[in-house]
């Protein structure tokens, strides 16, 4: 990665919030174990490993095994969370996520690490812009995607806490932690606002968030009111949220995925069938070069001041 | 269950007894797993016959393996089928729910009335087995090449317990086609997985045509034994062949790969080794002589 560490700038590395979680859970619970493709490193479990070795299985670069393997520790009583590059956690095993984790409700968590265009110069082979798509399309597994270290701990937490699978997309791509009243939770099925307003409603969620509520304080500054609701639960949505959102009158939808079959168009099934109002679906339109995560991010018009001028010429047009 | 003295013991207790107080001689044990086999064909062909789709040829071939499973290698509990003591069977070969169906029916887990709910209009029992919807079913097979890895996972599960249950999986032999049953051999040989054991439905014969014919597996025994598994082959309808091979009675300290050579189609004589039957339907007269046939 050519950008420099994401501490340096008071940014968080988000697997840092999960593998330090999943080793509090591991500590208090000897069901947790964790399931990697040869995938230590990138998915950080060298300290689960070394804590719990006989609970850190590998094994080796055979994804479409790994999901298979982590249903049937789920059926032998463990709370597997398997662990690897979200493109072929999601991808290579697309058929054992649906028959072997959502048909069969098999209690596995699928941790998509590197999610979206973290590996950005690796090009789309790496890229995992349509995860969220094809998991939310089949409706019986969770889909998380947090959006900074305390969200990724929750989501975590939430997931060994339910019976049943879940997917939560965890991002490498340094974010902020993001402002938040001491008495936050975290549940599935409800989004979180974050900035209040009428005049437009920002809906993202992951690494996008921060993005969006530095796009309202400039907005503020403006005279626009816009309201930030972050929407880390894809499956199942807080359609009462979205409903409210298109009182508005107009909504502008931000993520690290591509524009088909994510959360613009989560919103959009909801908002077009109940209140529908003027939207913009802001993320990757298909295939992207090679480049900085940031740079992608920046191109596809993911950036704070691209969003702010998404719900202005919504709300002015 | 018309008869109930011909239900298996299904007490875990008992199961648990060391094999050696296992009272009954070989030869009767295996006699009654061949009357079991026997209610399973006719009971799996029925099926098929009454909702007019299937796969009869592979519910056949797996049969006596199923039977042997079920009416004396495994120990379970119908009445509580999520007991984390239990063994484990799942059928990766997930088309041939005529013959499971069956045989979970005679074991115990839910009504033989219902298997006459096969395939139809929002029946449990659908084409391929659902384990939300019937009991006993371990994971939802259907897609090739799933059950071997999830066998992997629940025998490492076994093995970090250090628990004494086994897990059994049936994989078709067309179904080794499927990449993911390669992964899974190499982490259950790596592993070794010694409780667990995969007997292949050796027929010999996929969808379309002869495995050999569309993508040879032979050399089969040395591909297994290549990837760290002990190698058995066998007849597959030998029933006192399959008993000490799949009772337990044997300890091993890697995963077992059973060959069960079998015949596509077995006990049916328009049926054996015909490609064609793989997922044909009887008509009334061709129904009426495999009953007859399958009496026998």
């Amino acid at each position: 990665m050519s950008s420099p560490a994401p501490q340096a700038q008071g940014l968080f590395d988000c697997r840092d919030a999960y593998v330090k979680t999943l080793e509090a859970l591991g500590a208090d619970d000897d069901r947790i174990v964790a399931v990697v493709n040869d995938s230590v490193g990138s998915s950080k479990l060298g300290g689960f490993r070394d804590k719990f070795p006989t609970r850190l299985i590998n094994v080796g670069i055979a994804e479409q095994n790994m999901v298979g393997v982590g249903a049937g520790l789920a059926n032998g009583g463990k709370i597997a969370f398997v662990s690897g590059a979200s493109c072929f956690l999601t991808g290579r095993s697309l058929e054992q996520v649906k028959a072997d984790c959502a048909y069969s409700q098999a209690n596995v968590k699928l941790c998509g690490i590197s999610s979206g265009v973290a590996y950005g110069e690796l090009g789309p082979t790496h890229h995992s812009i349509e995860d969220v798509a094809w998991l939310r399309t089949m409706g019986d597994i969770t889909v998380l995607v947090p959006a900074d270290p305390w969200e990724t701990e929750q989501a975590i937490r939430a997931a060994a806490a339910m019976d049943g699978p879940v997917f939560v997309r965890i991002s490498r791509m340094g974010v902020p932690a993001l402002p938040r009243p001491a008495d936050a939770v975290f549940e599935i099925g409800k989004a979180e606002v974050l900035h209040q307003g009428n005049d437009a409603a920002i809906i993202a969620n992951g690494t996008v968030v921060c993005r969006a509520l530095e796009a309202a304080a400039e907005l503020a500054a403006q005279g626009i009111n816009a309201r930030v609701i972050n929407m880390a639960s894809m499956s199942p949505i807080d359609e009462a949220a979205i409903l409210e959102a298109a009182k508005t009158g107009a909504i502008v939808t931000a993520e690290e995925h591509s524009v088909r079959g994510g959360l613009g168009s989560a919103v959009a099934e909801i908002v077009s069938q109940n209140t529908p109002c003027r939207m913009k679906i802001l993320g990757f339109a298909g295939f992207q070069p090679t480049g900085s995560a940031e740079f992608l991010m920046e191109r596809a018009g993911l950036s704070a001041s691209n969003i702010a001028a998404s719900v202005r010429a919504l709300v002015q047009g | 269950m018309s008869d109930a003295q011909e239900r298996p013991s299904t007490s875990l207790a008992e199961r648990a007894a060391p094999l050696a107080e296992r009272a009954a001689p070989l030869a009767e044990r295996a006699a009654h797993v061949r009357d079991m086999a026997r209610w399973v064909r006719r009971r799996a062909l029925r099926m098929v016959f009454e909702a007019r789709q299937g796969h009869p040829g592979g519910d056949l071939s797996a049969t006596d393996v199923l039977a042997t499973l079920y009416f004396d290698a495994m120990r379970y509990d119908p009445a509580n089928p999520r007991l984390p003591t239990r063994d484990r069977f799942i059928l990766s070969k997930g088309h041939a729910t005529g013959a499971l169906y069956s045989t979970l029916a005679k074991a115990g887990y839910f009504p033989e009335e219902q298997l006459s709910t096969y395939m139809q209009p929002l029946s449990a029992l659908n084409g391929h087995p659902n384990r939300n919807k019937i009991p006993g079913v371990e994971t939802n097979t259907g897609p090739l090449g799933h059950g071997l890895p999830v066998a992997v996972g629940i025998a490492i599960a076994g093995q970090i317990d250090a628990a004494d249950y086994r897990v059994f999986v049936i994989t078709g032999d067309g179904e080794l086609q499927e990449g993911s049953n390669w992964e899974a051999a190499m982490t259950a040989g790596h592993r070794k997985l010694s409780n667990l054991t995969l007997i292949v439905d050796r027929n010999r014969l996929q969808q379309g045509a002869s495995t050999e014919d569309t993508v040879a597996l032979d050399p089969l025994d040395a591909k297994w034994r290549a990837f760290g598994w002990d190698v058995v082959e066998v007849d597959g309808h030998d029933i006192e062949a399959l008993l000490p091979l799949l009772d337990g009675s044997i300890s091993r300290d890697r995963p077992l790969c059973i060959i069960a050579n079998t015949v596509k189609g077995k006990g049916v004589s328009y049926m054996e080794n015909k490609a064609s039957w793989h997922h044909g339907v009887p008509n009334a007269e061709q129904f009426e002589q495999a009953m007859k046939e399958l009496e026998a």
